[in-house]
């Protein structure tokens, strides 16, 4: 049997041993490091058939530990990342209106006002800073704050609660500690804005008379969760690839259109987290699975599919947009991702703007990555200009 | 479409596209806008696609393809 190949041995690409798969056993039954069997599948049009057949059910939690073994679940109240339709739709509709192109697009100055705080701020700290802590993880957070319609008064406390999340130092126990605090302070705001609704996202729906508390509740956690780290992360470890590639750092300080997109596909910074549970005997790929079995689908393997685009190890900012799946495929595709790729485009290019000179603080092998994360990206980045 | 339907407007030489979407099965991702923003559009109510333009000229159809391809809940059909 063959072990996942999920250890990076570079920040930059997928595991080695993806593309082996891919090219000879695109559907390959392979272990979990914590125990159990899934079907990997590595080839781009076969992660999206998994991601979009509504035969594969997202009701499934764990696989990540020995202490949690992959099983179905019935869904929290409100948590739609883990449902399947038609009840996705229901919850996805709500917020599907505030997050299209033209909605989000009215956030650029909000978005180049909080880059451009953030970009004072670092200017003012000695050298070397760390643009993880002073930049990567507070602009998505804000900007957050923002969309959910957060007080300033209260972002400290909110801002400190996502950090916990995202900071790898961080215990099980700080981590269970920091959600108890967040749930509480956001039971509390959906209370006020229930008898006050204000004017942002969390004020919207609790304007609705269909939503519990506690849906609503679970919906702001999941949109925070779902838009912090994976933001922050492509803001730190997109910035130290660029680093290394001056060529295509170059282009994205120019405004290179199509940046956000090809550093999410080639970073593809959300791999083998996605698993999916057929809900019946079917075939994928000329395999054939059965009722109960699990899918792990690999968006960097897909990613870097000779199918998908020429030369796809190569990273080319000024390549067209490619039907990429880093941000996943189907009906749960990110539903953020438009803001992700405004908040990207404008934290990058305004940091590499600001700071013509930066530089990495210590040599490259120094940069602390992040182990065994859901999600890849830096601990630290120490830089300077 | 029987063949090489051809363009009457404009006297082009091009095979029409007729394009239709599946507002039900949309997800309002907005790839299709990304993708060709003159034939595609997100409703402001509930974010899902709208079709601007069901049969764009010749300069707009690998844009259109583009979008057919990129679009997450395959809505979009070209014929």
């Amino acid at each position: 049997m063959t072990a996942l190949p999920n250890e990076r041995t570079c920040p930059f690409d997928p595991p080695p041993g993806l593309a082996e798969l891919r090219a000879h056993r695109p559907v390959a039954r392979v272990t979990l490091p914590a125990g159990g069997e899934v079907w990997l599948v590595t080839r781009h049009d076969l992660v999206r058939e998994v991601l979009a057949d509504p035969r594969w059910s997202s009701s499934t939690d764990g696989g990540f530990g020995p202490d949690q073994p992959l099983r179905a679940i019935t869904p929290e109240p409100g948590m739609f990342i883990d449902m399947d339709p038609p009840e996705h739709g229901r919850y996805r509709r709500l917020l599907t209106p505030h997050f299209t192109v033209q909605r989000v697009n009215r956030f650029r100055p909000g978005i180049e006002r909080i880059v451009a705080e953030r970009l004072d701020a670092m200017e003012r700290l000695p050298r070397p800073v760390d643009l993880v802590a002073e930049f990567a993880l507070p602009v998505p957070s804000m900007v957050i704050c923002e969309l959910l319609g957060v007080p300033y008064e209260d972002r400290s406390a909110f801002q400190d609660a996502a950090r916990t999340f995202a900071d790898l130092g961080s215990s099980q126990g700080e981590i269970e500690a920091a959600m108890a605090r967040l749930a509480a302070y956001l039971a509390k705001r959906v209370a006020a804005e229930r008898d006050e609704p204000g004017g942002g996202l969390l004020g919207e729906l609790a304007r609705r008379e269909d939503l519990t508390d506690e849906e609503l509740v679970n919906i702001a956690i999941m949109l925070l969760i779902a838009g912090h780290e994976t933001t922050a992360n492509m803001i730190g470890l997109g910035a130290l690839l660029l680093l290394h590639r001056p060529d295509q750092l170059a282009r994205v300080r120019e405004g290179a259109q199509g940046a956000a997109d090809e550093l999410l596909r080639h970073l593809s910074i959300v791999d083998l987290v996605m698993f999916r549970m057929a809900k019946e005997d079917l075939v994928l790929g000329g395999q054939e699975i059965k009722a109960g079995e699990f899918a792990l689908t690999s968006l960097s393997a897909a990613n870097r599919d000779p199918a998908l685009c020429p030369d796809p190890d190569r990273l080319d900012v000024t390549r067209p947009k490619t039907a990429h799946v880093a941000l996943g495929f189907g009906p749960h595709q990110c539903l953020g991702q438009n803001l992700a790729r405004l908040e990207l485009e404008i934290a990058l290019q305004g940091l590499l703007r600001r700071f013509p000179g930066l530089r990495t603080a210590v040599p490259p092998a120094e940069v602390p990555v992040r182990e065994n994360a859901a999600i890849h990206g830096l601990v630290a980045l120490p830089v300077t200009w | 479409m029987s063949g090489a339907a051809e363009a009457a407007e404009g006297g082009g030489r091009e095979v029409a596209m007729r394009i239709t979407v599946n507002r039900d099965g949309c997800c309002g991702a907005g790839q299709c806008v990304l993708a060709a923003p003159e034939v595609f559009a997100q409703g402001e109510e509930d974010g899902l696609v709208v079709l601007l333009d069901p049969s764009p000229p010749a300069e707009l159809h690998d844009a259109v393809r583009r979008a057919r391809s990129h679009c997450p809940t395959r809505s979009i059909a070209v014929g």
